[in-house]
């Protein structure tokens, strides 16, 4: 018997990562997601939660890259969340998440999603995000030490944010030279 | 320099944001997780929010310490705080006010301790000190 892991990534690249600071990710709607299929029958809209959702992981990634994803950072608390339009199937979801504040046992993100289609881009929801490292010593008791959150899935991702902070890094080396 | 109204007013409307309770929610005696709702995440968003507004540095742990007696035996006895656990009390927070705590001191009481008034005292101490922070 086969088991279907489903999967729960909602961006689909990092095109944008600048260490402890700011970074973006674009993700693709596809009429072939299964969300569409009851959000809703005929009038497919991409659900407020997913979108949350897709910002949050952009946002944990920035964070937890800070400690080379060693720590476990979860979600834990959404402030504020405000949605201004919606987003339909063919359309590119622009994340842009910037760190507000980092400390030892969390740090918040404030988190944007613009649409782009033809051309034009448009910001459709904005949220604060907050973070929080899952306690070390906790999460081995009841988890063991496998980090679930920067598991193997997200490993491609997590890839291309270290290429993509040190082409960061480097120009920003490069550009304090020329000065 | 603010005075301790600004203190206690700026406190006040951080815990507005921070615990999304109304602003007559709030009064100097209010506890924070019994009165105003708050669960353990809020704490770090009103540390955030505290560090911002007032630009001060929040060590972890002096605002909120996160364990203050581990489990002790010298400082916990059944269920209630020692004389000797008073006194770490005392040096962990020199903002709080003990005196009510002091008369009946269960451990299961602490929390009451934070109150509205114990962060504006703690604010004020910091901005104070001689060094800001």
């Amino acid at each position: 018997m086969r088991f279907l892991v489903m999967r729960w990534i909602w961006i689909d690249r990092f095109v944008e990562f600048h260490r402890g600071k700011a970074a973006r990710a674009v993700k693709n709607l596809s009429l072939a997601e299964d969300h569409f299929a009851d959000h809703f029958p005929g009038f497919p809209v991409m659900p407020a939660a997913l979108m949350l959702e897709g910002l949050a992981q952009a946002g944990g990634i920035l964070v937890g890259e800070l400690n080379e994803f060693r720590e476990k950072v979860v979600l834990a608390k959404i402030p504020a969340a405000r949605f201004f339009g919606e987003a339909l199937a063919g359309d590119q979801l622009i994340y842009d998440v910037e760190v507000l504040h980092a400390r030892p046992e969390g740090a918040s993100v404030l988190g944007k999603v613009s649409v782009a289609a033809n051309g034009k881009s448009a910001l459709i929801a904005e949220a604060e995000i907050f973070f929080a490292y899952l306690d070390q010593a906790r999460s081995r008791q009841l988890f063991g030490e496998h980090n679930f959150v920067f598991g193997s899935e997200l490993r491609l991702l997590l890839d291309s944010v270290r290429v993509l902070a040190e082409q960061s890094d480097a120009q920003k080396a490069l550009a304090a030279q020329e000065v | 320099m603010l005075s301790q109204d600004q203190i206690y007013s700026k406190v006040s409307a951080t815990l507005v944001e921070a615990l999304n309770v109304d602003e007559d929610d709030i009064t100097p005696e209010a506890t924070l997780q019994g009165d105003l709702g708050a669960e353990s995440i809020d704490f770090l968003d009103i540390v955030f929010r505290l560090e911002r507004e007032f630009g001060i540095k929040i060590p972890r742990g002096e605002l909120f310490p996160e364990s203050i007696f581990q489990g002790d035996p010298d400082f916990v006895q059944n269920g209630r705080v020692t004389d000797k656990g008073l006194s770490e009390l005392r040096a962990r927070m020199p903002f709080a006010d003990l005196s009510d705590f002091e008369k009946n001191p269960e451990v299961t009481a602490i929390s009451d301790l934070f109150t509205v008034h114990m962060i504006a005292r703690y604010i004020q101490g910091k901005l104070d000190a001689p060094n800001g922070n």
